[in-house]
C-alpha cells in the first residue's frame, strides 16, 4: 500500500522557514504512521526528524500532530487517517518550541509538572508501606494513565494565547495529588491552583480531552478542581462567582439572566470592568439589541426550579 | 420536515437577530419548528461544573419533552448542541444513571426512554436537506466572497457524543455549507479553537487575545466575513473584537461576524436588514453593500 505523507520541515542550523515536503512510501496494510515515517527515515531521508522509542504507546515519545491535531503516531494507522490513500500531514505537536522537524523541547512541560509538586506530601515518614484504599487508587487510575506525551498540551487552547497557563497535563497530574487520600496538602495544593494560571484559565474547550490518548480527561479534573477549590473556601475568584450566578439564574428563572450573570462574574466592585461592560452595552443599545431586563423564562417555570432547588440540595446533603 | 425547536438562551436574549434570521430562513427551507417552551437552560456546561446531576437532568427532561411531541430537536447554538449532546450520551450508555434520572423527571409525569435525536441547524441542513436541495434554494451567487468558518468547541467536542464517526461530514459541515453558497471557506488553524467566551468574565486578557488571534488570522488569510452556528462565539468575536484587536495590535475591528442563518439567508436572496446583520458591533455596511451589488 502506498502511503502519501506531508511531514513538516524545520532544521534551524540551515535556515529558520519551515517547509512541507511530501513523501510517498510502500508500506503494509496495517502499518502505523510511525511505521511510515521510520521507513521515510531508513529508505529516503536520513535527514527526517523525529522521537520515538517504544512502539507500542507506553512511552509517549512519538506524540504530533496528524492533520492538525495531536495524536501518538505509534497508535494510529495510515488507514484509518487515510482510508481513500489521501495525503497525511505531519506535524510537531502545537504549543511547544520545535527543535527539528517533529522533535520538540520538553523543558516547559516538565517544569510545569514540577511546578505542582508532583508526590505525596506527608506530614511523617511512614515506617511501613504508605497504603490508600482500593476505591480511592481505582478512582485515581484514570489520571494515572498518563503517559506524559504532551497531546493535550498540543491543542490547549489556553495555553496557545497564555503560555504561562499551566496546563492540562500538569493540573490533571496536580488532581492526582489532590484527590490522593495520603496526601495532606490538598488545601494548601488547591490555594495556590486556584490562583492566575491554575483551574479557572481553562476555556473547557475539550481539546485535551478530545486528544489524550489514555483517556485522562484533564478538563474534566481541572472541573473537579474548581468544585475542590471552591469546597475548600477559595471562593475570591471571577470563576467562583461566574458558576455561582448561573447556578442561582437557572435556580430562579430556570434559564439564564445574562445581564446578572455578566454583572455578577465581574464583580459589583470592580469599577473598570463595570465601564467596560456599560460600553458594550450602550453599543447594543444603539444596535437596537440589548439583553432583556428580565430572562427569557419558560413556561411552567415552577417545575424547572424545583428540580433545581431539590437536586440543589441532594447535591449540599452529599458533601 | 418538523423539529422541536431548542432557541437557547441567547437567541432569546443578547442576540435577537439569530432568532428572527432563523425564523426566516426555516420558512424558506421547508423546516416547521414547535418551541420546546417548557426546556430550561441547558447549563452551557458551567451550570455541569457545580452539579452535573442537576444539568443533566434539565437536560434529559428536554429531551423527554420532545419525546412526548414526537419530534427531533434542533438547537440554533453549538453550545447547546454540545451540552444536550453529552447528557444524552451519558445517560443512553448507562441505563442505571437513565433510570436514576427519570425517577426525577416522574414527578413531572415525564419520561425518557433514549431515542430523541438532537441537531443543529447546520447539520440538518446538510443531513436532512442536502447540498443541491440547498442549492436550489439559493438565489445569489456569493462566489467571490469568503467566509472563515468558526465552528464553536462544542459542536466539534467531544467526537463521540457529537455522533462524529456516523457522521464524519460533521467535522466539516460548516466549511460544506459555506461552499454551497459559491464562497470559499477561508483556511485558517482558528476554526475549530475556543472563541475566549468562556473565560471572558474570568480572565479577559486571554479571552481577547483568543478573539484577537482568530478574527485577525481569518483577515489576514483573505476573509470578507466570519460565520458562526454559535451565538456565544458570536458575542465575543462581535461584541470584543474591537477591544481585542487594538489591546493585541491586530488592527482595527473589520471583520463582520454573522450567524449561521444570516449567511443562509443572505445566500437566498433575504435582505441582510431583514436578517438583522446590521445589528452587529462590528460594522457591516460595507458588508451589506457588497452582498447588495451582487443582487442588483
Amino acid at each position: 500500500m502506498e502511503a502519501l505523507i506531508k511531514v513538516k520541515r524545520y532544521n534551524p542550523e540551515e535556515s529558520e522557514e519551515t517547509y512541507f515536503q511530501d513523501y510517498s512510501i510502500n508500506v503494509a496494510e496495517d502499518s502505523t504512521i510511525l511505521d511510515s515515517l521510520i521507513k521515510i527515515r531508513e529508505e529516503q531521508d536520513g535527514t527526517l526528524s523525529l522521537r520515538c522509542s517504544c512502539r507500542a504507546s507506553i512511552c509517549g515519545s512519538c506524540s504530533m500532530r496528524v492533520n492538525g491535531s495531536a495524536k501518538l503516531v505509534c497508535k494510529t494507522r495510515v488507514k484509518e487517517i487515510s482510508p481513500d490513500g489521501e495525503f497525511i500531514t505531519i506535524e510537531p505537536m502545537g504549543n511547544f518550541k520545535v527543535i527539528k522537524d517533529l522533535v520538540t523541547e520538553m523543558d516547559s512541560f516538565w517544569s510545569k509538572m514540577k511546578s505542582v509538586d508532583p508526590y505525596v506530601k506527608t506530614s511523617f515518614e511512614p515506617e511501613a508501606e504508605h497504603i490508600a484504599s482500593n476505591e480511592s487508587m481505582t478512582h485515581l487510575l484514570g489520571v494515572m494513565n498518563c503517559i506524559m506525551c504532551g497531546a493535550c498540551v498540543s491543542e490547549c487552547t489556553a495555553m496557545e494565547v497564555d503560555p504561562t497557563f499551566t496546563g492540562p497535563a500538569a493540573l490533571a497530574k496536580a488532581y492526582r495529588f489532590v484527590a490522593d487520600p495520603r496526601d495532606e496538602e490538598a488545601n494548601s495544593r488547591l490555594g495556590k491552583l486556584n490562583e492566575n494560571t491554575g483551574v479557572w484559565d481553562c476555556t473547557r474547550c475539550l481539546a485535551c480531552v478530545e486528544v489524550c490518548p489514555k483517556d485522562v480527561a484533564p478538563m474534566e479534573r481541572i472541573v473537579k478542581m474548581r468544585d475542590l477549590a471552591i469546597e475548600e473556601g477559595y471562593t475570591n475568584t471571577s470563576g467562583y462567582r461566574h458558576t455561582e450566578s448561573f447556578n442561582d439564574s437557572i435556580k430562579k428563572h430556570g434559564r439564564l439572566d445574562e445581564t446578572r450573570l455578566a454583572l455578577e462574574s465581574t464583580g459589583l466592585l470592580n469599577i473598570s470592568g463595570l465601564i467596560d461592560l456599560a460600553k458594550i452595552g450602550i453599543k447594543s443599545l444603539m444596535r437596537g439589541k440589548l439583553p432583556p431586563i428580565l430572562p427569557h423564562r419558560p413556561k411552567d417555570m415552577k417545575k424547572v426550579t424545583s428540580i433545581a432547588e431539590r437536586l440543589d440540595n441532594q447535591g449540599k446533603e452529599e458533601e | 420536515m418538523k423539529f422541536a425547536f431548542y432557541p437557547g438562551c441567547v437567541a432569546r436574549g443578547a442576540a435577537p437577530e439569530l432568532y428572527k434570521s432563523t425564523m426566516m430562513v426555516v420558512d424558506k427551507l421547508g423546516i416547521e419548528l414547535e418551541e420546546i417552551e417548557k426546556a430550561a437552560c441547558t447549563g452551557a456546561g458551567v451550570l455541569q461544573e457545580k452539579n452535573q446531576k442537576l444539568g443533566d437532568v434539565l437536560n434529559v427532561r428536554t429531551l423527554a419533552l420532545a419525546e412526548q411531541m414526537g419530534l427531533p430537536i434542533m438547537t440554533i447554538c453549538s453550545t447547546c448542541q454540545g451540552v444536550i449532546s453529552q447528557a444524552n450520551h451519558r445517560v443512553v450508555n448507562d441505563q442505571d444513571y437513565l433510570d436514576e434520572i427519570n425517577e426525577e423527571l416522574a414527578k413531572e409525569d415525564l419520561h425518557y426512554s433514549g431515542k430523541t435525536e438532537v441537531k443543529h441547524l447546520l447539520w440538518i441542513l446538510l443531513e436532512d436537506i442536502g447540498v443541491e436541495p440547498l442549492q436550489k434554494m439559493f438565489n445569489i451567487d456569493l462566489s467571490g466572497f469568503n467566509f472563515a468558518p468558526f465552528y464553536g468547541c462544542y459542536l466539534i467536542r467531544p467526537s463521540d457524543a457529537l455522533g462524529m464517526t456516523k457522521n464524519p461530514k460533521r467535522k466539516h459541515s460548516l466549511d460544506i455549507v459555506i461552499e454551497s453558497t459559491g464562497a470559499k471557506s477561508t483556511d485558517y488553524e482558528g476554526k475549530t479553537r475556543c472563541c475566549g467566551f468562556p473565560i471572558l468574565l474570568i480572565n479577559q486578557k486571554n479571552s481577547l487575545k483568543m478573539v484577537a488571534k482568530h478574527t485577525g488570522d481569518a483577515k489576514d488569510n483573505g476573509a470578507d466575513a466570519m460565520v458562526t452556528p454559535c451565538p456565544l462565539c458570536h458575542l465575543n468575536l462581535d461584541g470584543y473584537q474591537a477591544k481585542a484587536r487594538k489591546q493585541n495590535k491586530r488592527g482595527k475591528a473589520d471583520l463582520p461576524i454573522l450567524h449561521l442563518p444570516q449567511l443562509i439567508g443572505m445566500a437566498m436572496g433575504l435582505d441582510p436588514k431583514e436578517l438583522g446583520v446590521n445589528k452587529h458591533l462590528v460594522s457591516t455596511a460595507n458588508f451589506i453593500k457588497s452582498i447588495k451589488s451582487k443582487v442588483a
